[in-house]
């Protein structure tokens, strides 16, 4: 009796080591893997938080009625309101050279500004008014210290014109809310990644709309309807397959048949959102298998025991309770096909858009194309920009998981 | 009508030839067979059958695949009667109780042959649907198996889908006679709303009984009820199927030759796949016929 107990007694040390030594293993795995999370999020933000703020410089313009002629307003030469205003801030400066350089601090995204107001507001022709506008990419980097100033990118005598400016506090760093609200542009001050979103927006809402309903409702035909014969085992080996396709391929597939065969419009999230549905769907399709499976037997008898028929059972019993699991597959698939680059390259997504999608339709770039695109841009304003769509990209992600906890903790059932 | 109709007709031919077959069977085994060879005979010894029954069922065979787990059952249930189905573990009692509604239908790979008959009409028949079958059928399963809903939508579930309530108040009163046959009313009344998934195994188990009978079906089938339950909830079990039985037939499952002759009027004895022997359930206990039957109720073996 009492050596069976000895026996346990002496393992038992060794058992507790074992468990303690296994702890200790899983504790250290999650510290080096939130370790370098929190690098990548820390370079990622010491790289980018400079986007949020954007060098604006504050002109006396004056909206030259000769200038504005009433013909054509939309046409009129806005960004010689500018330069005026510019000149009558420094009227030491002349010779042509001098004043394009002088003219070189402010952004060209300025006389779009000023045309903007006067159509919007036609009593201001004629009128005297104190505006921010933007500085140039070079100005604001420098000025930010992003750049030295004998980087060479702006000359002396406009080293010197920002300092006066700075000692007049004419030019100051302020929230950048063309970053959040505009599209792509050549002129880094002026790139927001709004455009992006919105097309990032338009092509998921087209992937979850088809993604979701199929894999679902084939994922429910396999498991629950479909006879288990070699057909099924035939089509669940293909489905599996697809999951592990390169991406590529799926945007190789929607520029032969989507572009080429139906004559779908190029770069639109329609064409972007059907090609990452094919990619998503198979994830979907065997994550919603899976929760499927899990739903134990005997509830499935319970309903058809009081008579409910397939359907009713399906419906009221198992889908409910596999829906946790698949809303789980389906966004871990709708995460993965926000983050895709490839297969969008191959359907033209990849193309410099800078009007802001308003339909499935519209040319439009998704996030990581834009930020492909931005980092291999040579301005050196693009690398903080590049930085921060990074963390726009991020954060949708975080809000797409987010949605997954909160609609699973919503539909779980414990028993 | 139609169904009635085709009964009567069918009946008493039936009857002659089964009792024809009975009285021979029976000589066969008392006086030919020694009990030794006794578990090689397919015949069962006893009185399988009965007048005017509820349910037929004529030479049942189920198999899983290749296994072989019903082998030529006979067996009638009477209305009115509670019928116990004994015998060690794995002989099948599960497996021929739920050919009764078809139930193995959703198992892959099984198969019943022969003829089972719901008031005259072949429940395999290809055009008969298992949804209206089960409402008639209902079924109590070994395990408590309440849905993760609440207590009341439990309850209610059958009757809103066959549409058996009118109106909300009319499914009130449903739920609320179901759950009081089931004993269950006093102990939820105050907690309907509750998942039915947080009552006890017991609790759990008279809420799948008031589930079922909340359908009002005509046949009962229960397997191991109370293998979850203390003495007191067995005994309001207990009280509940004799109750049941002025309405309905019940065949119940048991591992307990007690309850089996404390609520049953004719037990059946099944082993190994076949069905020994079948009587009345006094009788079957004091004066068991086959040597098996006696043999696992004075406790030998199983
Ligand atoms: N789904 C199945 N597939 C294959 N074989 C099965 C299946 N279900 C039951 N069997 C077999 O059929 C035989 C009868 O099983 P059954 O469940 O009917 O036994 P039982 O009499 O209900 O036993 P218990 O008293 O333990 O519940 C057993 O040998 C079992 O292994
Ligand atoms: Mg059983």
């Amino acid at each position: 009796m009492s050596r069976s107990i000895d026996i346990v007694q002496r393992g038992l040390k060794r058992r507790y080591r074992a468990e303690r030594r296994f702890q200790r293993l899983g504790l250290a795995a999650i510290v080096v893997s939130l370790i370098f999370l929190a690098l990548l999020f820390a370079s990622i933000v010491h790289r980018g938080h400079g986007a949020l703020f954007q060098t604006h410089i504050q002109l006396n313009v004056f909206f030259d009625p000769q200038i504005l002629t009433e013909t054509d307003l939309n046409a009129a030469d806005y960004s010689r309101l500018v330069k005026e205003a510019l000149y009558a801030m420094f009227p030491a400066v002349s010779g042509r050279n001098e004043k394009r350089n002088l003219s070189g601090l402010v952004s060209s995204g300025a006389a779009y500004q000023l045309r903007d107001m006067v159509l919007g507001n036609r009593a201001i022709i004629g009128t005297h008014q104190e505006i921010w506008v933007p500085a140039d990419d070079d100005v604001d980097m420098i000025y930010k210290g992003a750049l030295a100033r004998d980087s060479g990118r702006l000359s002396k005598d406009q080293l010197a014109w920002v300092d006066q400016l700075h000692s007049q506090k004419k030019i100051e760093k302020q929230f950048n809310t063309a970053f959040f609200r505009s599209g792509d542009s050549r002129e880094p001050e002026l790139a927001g990644i709004w455009g992006a979103a919105c097309g990032s927006f338009f092509t998921l809402l087209v992937t979850l709309a088809l993604a979701f309903p199929l894999g679902v409702a084939t994922a429910v035909y396999l498991e629950e309807f479909a006879p288990k014969n070699s057909w099924t085992d035939l089509i669940e080996v293909n489905i599996n397959n697809l999951a592990a396709v390169p991406s590529i391929v799926f945007g190789l597939l929607g520029l032969a048949v989507f572009l080429n065969a139906f004559g779908l419009p190029r770069s639109a999230p329609l064409v972007g959102g059907l090609v990452l549905a094919l990619m998503t769907l198979p994830t979907i399709i065997i994550a919603s298998r899976a929760a499927l499976q899990s739903v134990p037997p005997s509830i499935r008898d319970a309903a058809l025991g009081v008579g409910a028929s397939r359907m009713q059972m399906i419906l009221h019993h198992v889908l409910p309770l596999a829906l946790p699991g698949m809303l789980t597959g389906t966004i871990i698939g709708m995460a993965r096909a926000l983050g895709e680059t490839a297969p969008l390259l191959m359907i033209g997504m990849v193309a410099f858009i800078v009007d802001i999608p308003h339909g499935f339709t519209d040319p439009a770039a998704v996030l990581p194309v834009q930020i492909y695109l931005w980092a291999d841009s040579p301005e050196r304003a693009f690398v903080e920009r590049t930085a921060a769509a990074t963390l726009v990209l991020l954060l949708f992600l975080i809000a797409m998981n987010g949605a997954a906890v909160v609609l699973r903790k919503k539909f779980e059932r414990r028993w | 009508m139609k169904m009635a109709f085709q009964q009567e007709l069918w009946q008493p031919k039936e009857l002659d030839v089964a009792t024809d077959q009975l009285t021979r069977t029976e000589e066969k085994k008392e006086l030919r067979i020694p009990a030794e060879r006794a578990q090689s005979v397919g015949q069962t010894v006893g009185k399988p059958f009965v007048d005017n029954p509820r349910m037929i069922c004529r030479e049942v065979n189920v198999y899983y695949g290749d296994k072989h787990a019903i082998r030529q059952v006979s067996l009638d249930i009477a209305r009115h009667e509670v019928i116990a189905m004994i015998g060690p573990s794995g002989c099948g009692k599960s497996t021929f109780i739920r050919c009764l509604n078809r139930m193995n239908d959703t198992i892959d790979g099984c198969r019943v042959t022969g003829q089972i008959l719901l008031d005259g009409q072949n429940i395999y028949d290809r055009q008969v649907d298992v949804v209206p079958l089960r409402a008639q059928v209902g079924m109590v399963f070994q395990k408590p198996n309440p849905f993760p809903k609440s207590i009341y939508d439990n309850v209610a579930y059958g009757p809103k889908i066959h549409g058996l309530a009118r109106n909300r108040s009319e499914l009130d009163q449903i739920v609320e006679i179901s759950l009081r046959k089931a004993g269950l009313w006093e102990e939820v009344k105050d907690r309907l709303s509750q998942s039915g998934t947080s009552l006890s195994g017991g609790q759990q188990q008279r809420l799948c009984i008031a589930r079922t009978i909340a359908v009002g079906p005509e046949v009962i089938l229960m397997d191991e009820p109370c293998s979850a339950l203390d003495p007191i909830a067995t005994g309001k079990i207990e009280e509940l199927i004799d109750e049941l039985r002025q309405q309905y037939s019940i065949a119940i499952v048991t591992h307990s030759m007690q309850q089996a002759a404390r609520v049953s009027q004719r037990t059946a004895y099944f082993h190994l796949g076949d069905l020994i022997e079948v009587g009345q359930t006094d009788q079957l206990f004091t004066m068991p016929r086959h040597k098996l039957t006696q043999d696992y109720i004075t406790g030998r073996f199983g």
